[in-house]
């Protein structure tokens, strides 16, 4: 069959997107490697002192990439409760009618823009955290952790009740006929049967969380320290690239080592999709 | 006791989706109270004053609409295309699944890395400069997932009746799919689109580096000028500047402006959807 | 002496490697009702299709033999597959509007062949839907969705569409096995009429509407076909024991 010229580029169009995700890595590495000339990959991953701007600088990430862990870890501990929750209360629970208006909530929380959950964590939550707990600065890991959680529980809730809900009919009804409850069908039969689906849910989870931006950038205080403590600040890798990105000069080390962290980034955000990838295909 | 269990599981599961509601409405209500009382007239329309201290945010809504534009006019020729290939055109299976991993890949990106391959590749090296044209691009490699996978969605659901009658009338395959399957799965991909620009609207990340300034005076008049947006204007208030006693005001102000914005395009995409589902007859 | 239209010689269809049509010879006649009937999964919706090559559609599919239409080789010598769904056209089992106006519907298949001019476009649509019978239900309507017709209706508007575009072979396949018994009838009688002008193939496991139907029928089972004759004749004294059996209820 003839095909027309547009039909012929089309192939072209559907791998932009491949074309998008080389160019991206492509970029990082030409832009962030040069700093591994003046600072070895071992100590850029592993140093603990971020001092990009002092003489002689000190490049190294190890406070930034705990910062990024722990704020992550936080919202985990929000996100994948409430989210499962969400997930399995609309599609085992809800009657259709509930779902209707439950659903969009869900969408609208999704919706909201980062920047303005990290305004709401600036005006509201760190004062409110800042006085029940008595501390000097409310702008900290665990605002970050407790925004950066409901931010992430969207992502959560939706992938997580597409597994859940296509569990088939039939093992929920032998489940009942054999004499269980509600509760034990869900917790011993639809949920290990969505197993899968609900673990990349809590990867894309994890992806959302980690990549976040603006949100960290407003309330987690910006401290480049590694802290056990989540009631001080920290300061993630996105924070840090967004933060100093205006101030470094042009090819300066300062500007190569930002890329380096975005590569990292983007190495850690890719290997979560594929891992997602891998347990939705299951 | 397995009575007690299920109604405390059962219990958990309506906790998370009261979480939910109410966090949502938390964030609405608390930034509409607040950000109305500055709301007038005068705010919407007027060019900021004195410092950032008065007067109102009239260049962000117009830099965050040409935003919103740009990207559009980028992402959605691109985005349907590439859904046309996939799933009228492509054949070989490997190919179909790499370029939806592409895809899902690309979504798991943090908005702050788009930032980092913008400015790399469209202010530096294609020299366009910190400009709308820059921030739409950036913004529209970053909503390319969202509207292939709705576009996607949209497209599988047109009835394969449809086409083979088309077909069967002796048309072409690309007379098939303008004429009968793009207008079959409009609202699908309106709803879509929709949704990608609710993205664009509120993200702050990518056009940090890209596109925007903290203020201007005059409108832009060329693609090639920077702009203000309403996402980075909030941000900037809050941590720029020194007047917070004047710039936190205007801030709410923004944030009820962006959030307004931002919700009525995700809700108007609901209703869309909602819509399409109930006038579908075949 | 009756003219064919349509010939086919030794087809063989596969899909994929399992065979579907197993060494037709057929000979349809021109201007005639012609029914092919068989048991579901005989391969007669294949054989409809194989004749506007709508089966080319489905990935895998692998034929032999061939299939003469006005002694031109429709798979070799008929370059151009648009041009000869254009002289063969269809009606399908579902009921397959396109979420269009009534009038868009029909006016689908003129533009496709490149008219342009409005009133002859208006025309041919008026023309075509006068001739299913369908004028008198629509004439105040033509711009409101196809849609909101009923399923009888929707279906005549199907066959307007088909018949728009001036085509020589009409193929039903199962055209009413959707439709309640009156709008049936009015499609079976359609179907008398139109084959003043058209050469038609209609697909049916329904033995009473072939016997009311059609001029010719043919009875398949399972990609072979068995019988091909007079429909008087193969009703009163079918040749083959199979046909037989089957017209008497004894499968199918």
């Amino acid at each position: 069959m003839k095909k027309n010229f547009i039909e012929r580029l089309l192939p072209i169009f559907a791998l932009l997107t491949w074309v998008f995700l080389f160019g991206i890595m492509l970029i990082l590495f030409i832009e962030g490697t040069p700093i591994f000339k003046s600072v070895p990959l071992f100590r850029f991953i592993f140093g603990r002192h971020w001092y990009p701007v002092h003489e002689p600088p000190e490049f190294g990430i190890l406070p930034l990439i705990c910062g990024s862990l722990m704020v992550t870890a936080g919202a985990l501990i929000i996100a994948i409760p409430f989210g499962l929750g969400c997930a399995i209360y609309l599609s085992e629970i809800a009657n259709r009618a509930v779902r209707e208006i439950i659903k969009p909530f869900i969408e609208m929380l999704a919706g909201v823009p980062s920047v303005v959950y990290g305004f709401f964590g600036m005006v509201l939550l760190a004062p409110f955290i800042q006085r029940i707990f008595h501390l000097s600065i409310g702008l900290t890991a665990f605002t970050a952790s407790v925004i950066l959680g409901v931010m992430a529980l969207p992502t959560v809730a939706s992938i997580a009740e597409d597994a859940i809900s296509s569990v088939p009919k039939a093992l929920r009804e032998a489940s009942f006929a054999l004499g269980a409850n509600q509760w034990e069908t869900i917790t011993r039969v639809v949920v290990p049967a969505a197993k899968s689906g609900i673990f990349a849910s809590v990867i894309l989870g994890i992806g959302r969380a980690i990549g976040e931006t603006m949100t960290v950038l407003m309330v987690a205080g910006c401290c480049a320290v590694i802290t056990p403590n989540f009631f001080k600040p920290v300061r993630p890798m996105t924070a840090t690239i967004a933060a100093e990105m205006g101030e470094a000069p042009m090819g300066s080390m300062h500007y190569h080592a930002l890329f380096a962290i975005g590569l990292v980034l983007f190495l850690i955000t890719i290997g979560l999709s594929l891992i997602a990838e891998h347990f939705k295909e299951r | 006791m397995r009575k007690q269990k299920e109604l405390i599981g059962l219990l958990a599961l309506r906790i998370s989706i009261l979480f939910v509601v109410i966090s949502f409405l938390a964030i609405l209500i608390f930034i509409s109270i607040k950000g109305f009382k500055v709301l007038n007239i005068g705010f919407l329309l007027e060019v900021p004053k004195d410092g950032m201290t008065k007067g109102g945010i009239f260049p962000a809504i117009i830099g965050t609409l040409y935003l919103s534009i740009g990207t559009i006019i980028f992402a959605l020729p691109l985005g349907v295309l590439s859904a046309i290939y996939l799933i009228e055109y492509a054949k070989h299976k490997g190919l179909i699944k790499t370029i939806r991993i592409g895809v899902d890949a690309l979504a798991g990106v943090p908005s702050v890395v788009f930032g980092l391959f913008g400015l790399a590749v469209f202010v530096k090296l294609f020299n366009f400069g910190v400009s709308i044209l820059s921030g739409a691009l950036t913004l529209g490699i970053m909503i390319l997932p969202v509207i292939i996978k709705a576009s996607e969605e949209a497209i599988l659901a047109v009835p394969q009746e449809f086409k083979e009658a088309s077909f069967a009338v002796g048309a072409t395959k690309w007379q098939t799919i303008t004429k009968i399957v793009l207008p079959t799965a409009l609202p699908g991909i309106i709803t879509g689109t929709i949704l990608g620009i609710g993205r664009a609207a509120g993200e702050t990340a990518p056009i940090l580096f890209t596109a925007v300034t903290f203020y201007q005076r005059l409108l832009p008049h060329s693609i090639f000028d920077e702009v203000m947006a309403l996402p980075y204007h909030i941000y900037a208030l809050m941590t720029e500047g020194t007047a917070s006693e004047y710039q936190v005001p205007i801030a709410y102000g923004t944030a009820v402006v962006l959030l307004g914005l931002v919700m009525s395009i995700n809700f108007i995409a609901i209703l869309i959807r909602i819509r399409g589902r109930r006038a579908k007859k075949w | 002496m009756v003219n064919h239209k349509i010939i086919t010689k030794n087809l063989d269809l596969w899909y994929g490697d399992s065979p579907c049509l197993k060494n037709i010879n057929i000979s349809i006649p021109e201007n005639a009702v012609t029914a092919i009937m068989g048991p579901s999964g005989c391969g007669k919706s294949t054989l409809l299709r194989v004749f506007n090559r709508l089966n080319d559609l489905i990935d895998g599919t692998r034929i032999t033999g061939k299939v003469l239409l006005d002694e031109q080789d429709i798979y070799k010598d008929i370059k151009d597959i648009f041009h000869l769904r254009k002289k063969v056209g269809m009606v399908f089992q579902k009921v397959n509007p396109f979420p269009k106006t009534i009038f868009e519907n029909v006016a689908y298949g003129l533009k496709i062949h490149g008219w342009k001019d409005k009133t002859k476009i208006e025309k041919k649509v008026h023309d075509s839907i006068i001739d299913v019978g369908l004028w008198d239900e629509v004439k105040d309507c033509l711009h409101k969705n196809a849609f909101s017709l009923s399923g009888g209706q929707q279906q005549r508007l199907c066959i307007a569409r088909a018949i728009a575009i001036e085509p020589e072979v009409v193929l039903f396949d199962e055209p009413c096995s959707a439709l309640d018994p009156i709008s049936t009838a009015k499609i079976e009688q359609l179907i008398e009429e139109l084959k003043q002008k058209y050469t038609i193939i209609i697909v049916t496991h329904n033995l009473q509407q072939a016997a009311r139907v059609s001029d010719y029928t043919a009875f398949m089972l399972l990609g072979d076909l068995i019988e091909f004759s007079e429909t008087n004749q193969m009703f009163t004294t079918p040749k083959d024991k199979r046909t037989e059996n089957y017209l008497t209820g004894k499968f199918g």
